[in-house]
């Protein structure tokens, strides 16, 4: 994908610096991580204090699991933050920025020769892994699992009906960039009507919060795969652009 | 307190290894794998402070780290595309030199 990305001509593999500046480096970095490590062991551990304090919050959060109930109720901002990053990301590489037509978000190749090996894995692959996804969704409410790992079951099995290349992704259209941004606007509105009900920031009303909660994830589930598809096929399709454009260069201009 | 020591000096050495391949590497790609891999180390070592006994688990930072990888991730990428960019401007440098 990036064999011929190369930034600098000559000498693109090594920074330039001698043989006793790297070993200085070396030594510096040794000596550091060292008194890391010294540093770790010799420290007394914190009390876990906050351990303590989330599992006696935990039957007022709506979920079981801790590590869910973290991100989604008690530091809530946190990734609210975080699908606002990934958006950020996804209008930075978008194609045709500002322009948007279409509904479709994908359309059939009908002039690609079919690769029959792929095509069937596919066939096979992608609804196991929207089970997975949705599997792992719903898990997350009582253990290991929750948005992030089903939008990216998600995105791997989106990614591979890409590969297959028996469809083509349009991000100009509607449902494409409503499927980016779909995470961030149900969250904020969800922050905004609990400002309304209870008062304040992501306070979600005490017995509705499972709701509260599985509303959210549904929705960055499908943002988080859709964003990480983004940069697959944005990644994937400009580097192949690149390398045309640079065989281009080298037929046109031979050496 | 075995299994948190052997977390903990891998995480640091990743690091280590990391910011080593950050100062030597000259190419950006190479540059990146080596942050990520710094990046890494740190998330290995911020799991490590989470094991606090046998059955006490501080869940922030498990929730910090989930976080924190989908972020790297992005700014992973939001690097490769701005390092392809910068490749095409060259390129399109060296096929029209006069401009």
């Amino acid at each position: 994908m990036f064999r011929n990305l190369e930034l600098v001509e000559a000498d693109s593999n090594r920074s330039g610096l001698s043989v006793g500046a790297l070993w200085f480096c070396a030594l510096l970095i040794a000596v550091t991580c060292g008194a890391l490590i010294a540093a770790i062991v010799l420290s007394p551990k914190a009390p876990p204090e906050l351990a303590a304090l989330i599992a006696s919050a935990l039957p007022r959060s709506g979920v079981e699991n801790p590590v869910t109930a973290v991100l989604l109720n008690f530091r809530s901002y946190d990734t609210l933050l975080e699908i606002a990053v990934l958006l950020i990301v996804a209008v930075a590489m978008v194609p045709g920025r500002t322009r948007v037509s279409g509904s479709r978000a994908a359309t059939v190749n009908t002039d690609h020769n079919k690769d029959p090996m792929l095509t069937d894995l596919v066939r096979w692959l992608v609804p196991i892994a929207v089970l997975v996804s949705g599997s792992l969704l719903w898990s997350g409410a009582y253990a290991p699992g929750g948005a992030f790992q089903a939008g990216a079951v998600l995105a791997s099995a989106c990614i591979a009906v890409v590969l297959a290349q028996n469809h083509s992704l349009q991000w100009q259209s509607h449902r494409a960039r409503g499927s980016l941004v779909i995470g961030l606007m149900v969250f904020v509105a969800v922050a905004i009507a609990c400002v309304a009900i209870t008062g304040t920031l992501l306070q979600y009303p005490g017995a509705h919060a499972a709701s509260y909660i599985l509303f959210i994830e549904i929705a960055l589930t499908l943002s988080i795969a859709a964003t990480l598809l983004l940069l697959f096929t944005c990644l994937s399709t400009t580097s192949a652009t690149v390398e045309r454009s640079m065989d281009g260069a080298k037929t046109g201009h031979p050496a | 307190m075995t299994q948190e020591l052997i977390y903990s000096v891998t995480g640091i050495a990743l690091f280590a290894i990391g910011l080593f391949g950050l100062i030597v590497a000259g190419h950006i790609v190479r540059k990146l794998v080596a942050i990520n891999m710094m990046g890494i180390g740190v998330f290995m070592l911020f799991l490590a402070t989470a094991l606090h006994g046998p059955d006490t688990v501080d869940p922030i930072p498990h929730a910090l780290v989930l976080t924190g990888i989908v972020v790297a991730v992005a700014g992973t990428c939001l690097c490769l595309w701005l390092a392809i960019s910068i490749s095409k401007l060259d390129n399109e440098k060296r096929k029209n030199p006069q401009q």
